[in-house]
């Protein structure tokens, strides 16, 4: 079975090469690459051998997981992963202790240097006891398997970015990926959770060139993260109009109104949630009438009410005003007095001014 | 620091920094100005300072007559229309109007935003007027100074931001949503240590101006 | 008594600075629209003239002493101090182009009094020995004669006969008692006679009492030109005094724009206290008596007149209607100027500029404006209520070789009276 190619293996699950060319093509389109590459993308995963893949579970909710295996099944997306040879991953892996982390040191062996790295969660660095796997700590464990991958795949925004564990006052220290690993390649693919087409389509990228793809200044790539939800919101007529939802049950979300006022952060999140859409094209949150979370975002667990206007400040503005004015009217009586005593002085201070004291050096 | 995480900043610790300085540097400016006092007038009055000062408040913002107005037709009609872009994408845009609501706990209702755009974009064009007439009329070279540019360039950059944002031009969302906000903070900083002050002044000025009038009995 | 000096007149800068000024100052946006209100600026075409930049001095002391920001400066070293050079370069822009007509602070748009503050920058200026020497020259004439023109009471007295004789009336000197107290400025006395005939005839007709003060008839006040309170409430008492020693119930301020202000409305303030009788110009006191029925008039001028309003007693007095009531019980071909009432122009003369020749070349120049309106109307007759005007009007007048005759409104009021045999 590990021998065979892609193909192959999908003509086992009932897939036909008409099949096997539409994904090409759709991957070619979702990663905005031209449709020549499509032949390329098709040859590539036809003849592509099972690179080794190891996964690594660090603070996280296996929301992830649960993203990328709960879609359609047997779906492409789940198919690709017999491209792949998932040789560790503790929450699918049958194996338990230490045959488990015995795969994974055996498969770091046997492709040392080739191997692709998937993280998810991010790494506690408060204290390495918070987060173990078989006694290893977190961040032992990612130094130690980093070293021998040919690159890293940060998946969510906890490894990408660190997450709701990092969330403010961030208990456990918790650090994202790039925080740790400065010498290996990382692509992240943030998101609570990601895509799932988002995820395959990056290991096809891989798998097809052997390369990275593209990547913004976030490292997420491009193709996926370049679009901006607000952008391509099918509500951003009602927001040029200003027609807005004020509740969740008002006129205006039975109408399908923009949900700006309700917090939605679709102008500041850049994703394909709008484009390529949840469940099998099914729908996004906007669609589904709840503002965008802004969850691809790094921090967006720190950027105030979910249901804040994007428009609206963090925090106890006015408590934080209360103060300012009470400052102010010390200052001020302060800087108010005082100029009160000047004025006061100069008046107390001037000298009759006689028709004899008005001319310089002629004083009589 | 990245677009997300810097615009989370400016929500946050900007903008509880610029409102700080905004509300305590009003403040002190008002006492300033208040604690100073004036000589109660001892004349015998021939008409009403009190309704003198609160009329001008009003009739100030026309001109006085129709031949003050040809006279400085530029100034009057560019400054208005400068006026009227700015308090109307300052007070009528929803994300501003939201803004409010979240600060002072009310609102009112916004106006559709490619009204406030085109009139945003009438404010941008009056501004650049306003620069040329100062850079060039004889009578602005010679009284403007280094507050009137710094002024000019602290009210030019949330408009400009804000117009750049909203059609998402030339940078990435992020990062001109948080430079907007920056430079709203920036503003409110100094506002009230700028001839920015008239904001709040000019309904004290104008009060004091027509009351001088009002208790002389000269209609204002 | 002691030399004027830097020091003195900044803390005469800081004795002025209240609320209004820091309000104005802080209010000010450089919009420029003062200049295109000033005759000094439209008449030259020189920026320098820009009302608000005359005021410069002032507004770097306001801002150097009484805000945080211009203290923080000071403190670091970083502004400017106001130097001695600096005000004898302004002299020129407060006393000589600046005739504090009010006209600016009729259209600031952020409402800021600019003549108020040019007054009190006046103030700052005298202390620190930057007034200009013919003002100077003035208020010593004021304060040891009793007239910035040196008139004398014989002259008075002499002109008082003059009226006598060719009215037939009774010139009333130190009348205790009497319901109004006559005052003069010099002007009049000097080459307006006819103001004080018209007085004679008016009053006897409206059947009222009137006298004049032998100590106290000269209702100019340099003190209020150059900017010195101390001078201008030595002179003003011995209007006040004198009014309270003949206990008379009004004062009347004769057909002069500033004197109108000192007794009017800066008496009170300079004494620091209230004045136990009215005050009105003489243009109140008529309209009091048309409306009383105390003026009887006959007759109409059959030519086409206008009348300048003095700033003082238009734009910076509130006697505005006054005159054109009466103008319209003698006239029924009264048209208005293009600019009149509160936004009259300025004849150039006020403010002290009149008696400064310094000034006397702008001055004139300056009276192109007016000269400008006059033109557009085409009138006979030029009407006016301030002797300081009507000088400045009939000079101007002839410099552009304009041939229209100026008169004094109560002299053409006491022209139309019935007569009474």
């Amino acid at each position: 079975m590990n021998q065979l190619s892609l193909e192959e293996r999908l003509r086992l699950h009932g897939v036909s090469r008409r099949g096997f060319l539409k994904f090409c093509a759709a991957t070619a389109s979702l990663m905005a690459l031209s449709p020549a590459m499509i032949p390329r993308i098709a040859a590539a995963l036809e003849n592509a051998k099972r690179p080794s893949v190891i996964w690594l579970s660090f603070q996280e909710c296996t929301g992830c997981t649960e993203s990328i295996t709960r879609s359609h099944s047997p779906s492409l997306e789940s198919l690709i992963f017999d491209a792949i040879s998932l040789d560790y991953h503790h929450t699918l892996q049958v194996a338990s202790g230490d045959a488990a982390e015995h795969a994974r040191e055996q498969a770091m062996k046997d492709n040392w240097g080739k191997y692709i790295l998937v993280v998810d969660g991010s790494i506690p660095l408060g204290n390495k006891g918070f987060s173990t796997i078989a006694g290893i700590s977190n961040v032992d464990m990612l130094i130690e398997t980093a070293k021998g991958a040919a690159a890293i795949v940060a998946v969510g925004s906890c490894a990408a970015f660190g997450g709701l564990p990092k969330a403010n006052p961030n208990p456990t220290g918790a650090v994202s990926i790039d925080m740790i690993i400065k010498d290996k390649p990382i692509i992240n693919v943030p998101g609570c959770p990601p895509i799932p087409v988002v995820m395959t389509g990056v290991l096809a990228h891989f798998l097809t060139f052997g390369t990275l793809p593209e990547l913004d200044h976030l490292k997420r790539p491009k193709a996926f993260y370049g679009q901006n939800i607000h952008d391509r919101c099918y509500r951003r007529p009602f927001y040029e109009r200003g027609q807005f939802a004020e509740t969740f049950d008002d006129e205006g979300a039975k109408k399908g109104w923009c949900l700006f006022k309700l917090g939605c952060k679709g102008p500041t999140t850049y994703n394909a949630c709008a484009t390529t859409k949840w469940n099998g094209g099914v729908s996004f949150p906007i669609e589904s009438g709840h503002g965008c979370l802004g969850c691809s975002e790094p921090n967006f667990w720190d950027a105030g009410s979910f249901y804040a206007p994007l428009s609206t400040p963090i925090g106890h503005v006015a408590q934080n005003a209360g103060y300012a004015l009470a400052a102010g009217a010390l200052a001020g009586a302060a800087i108010g007095f005082a100029n009160k005593q000047k004025s006061s002085q100069a008046i107390e201070k001037h000298e009759e001014i006689t028709v004899n004291d008005l001319i310089k050096g002629e004083t009589k | 620091m990245n677009s997300a995480t810097f615009l989370i900043w400016v929500r946050e610790t900007g903008f509880l920094i610029a409102s700080s300085i905004f509300i305590i540097g009003l403040t002190i400016r008002f006492f300033e100005i208040f604690m100073l006092g004036r000589k109660k007038d001892l004349s015998e009055p021939k008409g009403c300072a009190m309704r003198g000062g609160f009329k001008t408040i009003f009739t100030r913002f026309l001109p006085q007559d129709s031949n003050t107005f040809q006279r400085s037709y530029f100034i009057i009609i560019a400054g208005y229309v400068f006026h009227i872009g700015l308090l109307v994408a300052l007070f009528l845009l929803v994300p501003h109007i939201e803004l409010i609501r979240a600060a002072l706990g009310f609102g009112w209702v916004g106006l559709p935003t490619p009204v406030v755009d085109f009139l945003t974009v009438l404010s941008l064009i009056s501004m650049l007027a306003l620069l040329w007439h100062r850079l060039t009329n004889p009578v602005l070279k010679m009284i403007s100074d280094a507050g009137d540019y710094t002024a000019w360039i602290l009210t030019f950059l949330p408009l400009l931001t804000g117009y750049l944002a909203y059609h998402h031009l030339f940078f990435d969302y992020t990062w001109l949503l948080a430079f907007h906000i920056l430079s709203a903070e920036l503003l409110m900083i100094m506002l009230p240590f700028t001839k920015l002050m008239h904001t709040f002044t000019i309904f004290v000025s104008r009060f004091y101006g027509g009351a001088i009038s009002g208790h002389k009995g000269v209609q204002v | 008594m002691s030399a004027p000096t830097l020091q003195k007149g900044l803390n005469a800068f800081a004795e002025q600075i209240d609320a209004p000024i820091a309000s104005f100052f802080s209010s000010c946006v450089h919009c420029g629209m003062c200049a295109d209100a000033c005759l000094f600026y439209t008449e030259t075409g020189n920026p320098k003239y820009t009302p608000i930049h005359k005021l410069e001095p002032l507004r770097r002391f306001w801002k150097q002493e009484y805000t945080l920001m211009g203290r923080l400066k000071k403190a670091l070293g970083l502004s400017k101090a106001i130097s001695d050079e600096e005000l004898e370069e302004w002299k020129e822009l407060l006393y000589n182009s600046c005739t504090l007509c009010g006209r600016c602070s009729m259209v600031c748009p952020v409402g800021n009094d600019l003549a108020y503050m040019i007054r009190k920058t006046r103030e700052g200026m005298a202390a620190s020995g930057h007034a200009p020497i013919d003002l100077v020259g003035a208020s010593n004439r004021s304060v040891t004669i009793g007239s910035p023109m040196g008139v004398r009471l014989p002259a008075l007295q002499a002109q008082s006969r003059k009226a006598a004789k060719e009215t037939g009336l009774d010139i009333p000197f130190d009348q205790v008692g009497a319901e109004y107290l006559i005052l003069l400025s010099s002007m009049e006395i000097m080459n307006y006679p006819e103001y004080l005939q018209a007085i004679a005839k008016i009053f006897k007709q409206a059947g009222k009492t009137w006298t004049l003060a032998s100590d106290a008839f000269e209702a100019t006040n340099s003190g209020i030109q150059i900017g010195v309170s101390d001078i201008a409430r030595e002179l003003v008492s011995r209007v006040v005094n004198a009014a309270e020693k003949l206990q008379v119930k009004t004062v009347i301020s004769p057909e002069c724009g500033h004197a109108y202000t000192a007794i009017r409305w800066d008496a009170p303030n300079l004494m620091g206290r209230k004045l136990g009788f009215k005050v009105r110009h003489i243009l109140e006191v008529l309209e009091d008596f048309r409306q009383s029925g105390l003026l009887k008039t006959e007759g109409l001028e059959e030519s086409k007149i206008t009348f300048h309003d003095p700033c003082q007693i238009a734009r910076r007095g509130g006697v505005i209607d006054e005159p054109r009531h009466l103008l319209n019980l003698v006239s029924n071909n009264f048209v208005e100027m293009n600019d009149h009432g509160k936004m009259n122009w300025c004849c150039g003369a006020g403010g002290g500029v009149s008696a400064n020749e310094e000034a006397h070349e702008i001055k004139i120049k300056v009276f192109n404006r007016k000269v400008t309106q006059l033109k557009e109307l085409k009138v006979d007759t030029l009407v006016t209520a301030c002797a300081n005007c009507r000088i400045q009007l009939e000079e101007g007048l002839e410099e552009y070789q304009i041939d229209l005759p100026v008169v004094g409104l109560t002299e053409m009021i006491a022209e139309h009276l019935v007569e009474t045999k």
